[in-house]
């Protein structure tokens, strides 16, 4: 198998310039994802799991290391010195991200949402209506919740919907960064299926899971922040 | 076709100052100079050496305190203030290849007319208060060399229910108008030429919430179904979270720092952009 990413070295400290401090969130990680395979990421609060899946989206700027990506659009690129341009069509085309909360445009329908990520990959509006229908109705999401604005959902409907948007891209790289967090067990279910779904189509994915149970049924391997090592 | 990715507009070391300068400020380097003010000649450094690139169906946010020279830049780029230096080229423009700081004023008034659309914080500068909403409408296309009166009116009446004025209020002068109203007519005259380049200039300062979402939710319409490149300057980060791909952050005239918008909300580098985003409530 490929490897689609080769984490090298990344060091990612914050400089507080008000305060006089540097904060260390992750020192000279170093791993490979290859593709179709599903890396969990475990530690304990704090060791900087999600500062690395941050790193590989370039919401946080590296400060030592390399990224190598091997992407469709421009080849192996290295994320942690990309342009802004080659990130944000990296993001719209290949990389998606979920969290654990809800980011969008205030106003805008959760199947505005979802077909807006269609959209941005290129296809027409209507391949876009039908797929946001297809993965609103995959998540369960209440029919009734489709044209409404997601302010009003819970907190498991506004997870699921954060997820749909990320999945229905099918991206060839998804950073998950706690996604199942708030959910009850029946939609943690059904995230786990989907994501089974996108392993079996050749998604390749980083998670950071709590729930270690979840994280066994999935994940292909798993690295230890601790010990920088995995485990299979 | 993502490698070759060409910017729509690209500015160049522009520098816009209010004063002659003096040995003493002209000399230091402008690294040293704190403030973009000379206290001995009073020169005033409104813009130093900004450099930015923008692409096509791209929102750029522009951040930075009262003063940074954020309101200056549009301005220059408008032609509404002559630049001290720079240079400014526009894809779809002689090419790429012509300077339009260096035009002659007859083509500045053709490019401001074709390709630039530009809303202003105070709706009394963009619009004429005693003219119809149509007939400020009219003005723009009148500039961009429309002389068909059914056309234009034409033209004014989709803008503007586009911008959702009442029908029965398009013959109003906008001076009879709430603030949001008046923004929402400086958009549609800004986009009546169909410009390729919108210029957003504070848009939703001054303007209670509700009418603020009205006017955000109508630019992001905008951007989504004309896929026009938009510079928006706001102090508003909020604003700039919702609207803008890449931000750039200016200081004192300068450009202290750019990236994507989550990235400089969630890891800001330089000191001033910290204390910005840390002061976001």
């Amino acid at each position: 198998m490929k490897e689609i990413i080769k984490i090298e070295n990344l060091s990612k400290f914050f400089e507080l310039h008000n305060l006089g401090k540097y904060i260390k969130a992750c020192q000279n990680i170093s791993f490979t994802l290859h593709e179709g395979e599903f890396i969990g990421i475990t530690g304990k609060s704090g060791s900087g799991k999600s500062t690395i899946l941050k790193c590989i989206y370039r919401t946080y700027l590296p400060k030592g290391g390399c990224i190598w990506y091997r992407s469709k659009l421009y080849g192996v690129i290295n994320l942690a010195k990309a342009s802004d341009r080659q990130i944000i069509h990296l993001r719209k085309k290949e990389i998606g991200y979920v969290s654990q909360f809800l980011n969008v445009m205030p106003r805008t329908t959760a199947r505005e949402i979802v077909q807006k990520a269609v959209l941005d990959i290129g296809y027409d509006i209507d391949y876009a209506k039908e797929e946001a229908e297809n993965m609103l109705s995959h998540f369960e999401l209440d029919q009734e919740l489709w044209d409404t604005y997601p302010n009003t959902f819970s907190g498991g409907e506004k997870l699921r919907l954060n997820i749909a948007s990320a999945m229905v891209k099918k991206p060839r790289l998804l950073l998950l960064d706690e996604p199942t967090a708030s959910l009850d067990n029946e939609s943690k279910k059904l995230v786990k299926v989907l994501l089974e779904k996108l392993k079996a189509k050749g998604t390749s994915m980083i998670g950071i899971f709590h729930d270690l149970e979840f994280m066994e049924g999935v994940c292909d391997r798993e690295f230890n922040m601790k010990t920088g090592n995995f485990t299979v | 076709m993502y490698d070759k990715e060409q910017p729509i507009l690209t500015i160049k070391n522009l520098r816009k100052q209010f004063g002659k300068g003096c040995t003493i400020c002209r000399d230091l380097d402008d690294k040293n100079i704190q403030k973009n003010f000379c206290p001995v000649c009073q020169t005033v450094y409104a813009c130093r050496d900004v450099s930015f690139e923008l692409y096509p169906a791209e929102i750029l946010g522009v951040v930075g305190e009262s003063g940074s020279g954020k309101s200056t830049l549009m301005k220059c780029l408008y032609f509404d203030q002559d630049v001290t230096s720079g240079e400014a080229y526009i894809q779809g423009y002689k090419n790429g290849n012509a300077n339009i700081f260096a035009e002659t004023s007859q083509q500045k008034k053709y490019i401001r007319n074709h390709l630039f659309g530009m809303v202003y914080q105070n709706p009394y500068l963009g619009l004429r208060m005693n003219f119809s909403s149509v007939g400020n409408i009219a003005e723009k296309l009148i500039g961009a060399g429309s002389r068909n009166v059914g056309f234009m009116t034409g033209r004014a009446q989709e803008l503007l229910g586009n911008v959702n004025i009442p029908i029965y209020r398009m013959k109003e002068a906008p001076k009879n108008f709430s603030g949001g109203m008046q923004q929402r007519v400086q958009i549609a005259k800004a986009l009546s030429n169909n410009p390729p380049i919108l210029l957003l200039d504070e848009v939703t300062t001054g303007l209670d919430l509700s009418v603020q979402a009205n006017v955000l939710d109508l630019i992001k319409k905008i951007q989504r179904d004309l896929k026009i490149s938009m510079l928006v300057v706001s102090h508003d980060l909020s604003v700039i979270r919702m609207l803008a791909d890449r931000t750039i952050v200016m200081l004192n005239g300068k450009i202290i720092e750019q990236g994507l918008t989550d990235q400089i909300l969630e890891d800001p580098q330089h000191p001033y952009t910290q204390q910005l985003v840390h002061s976001l409530l």
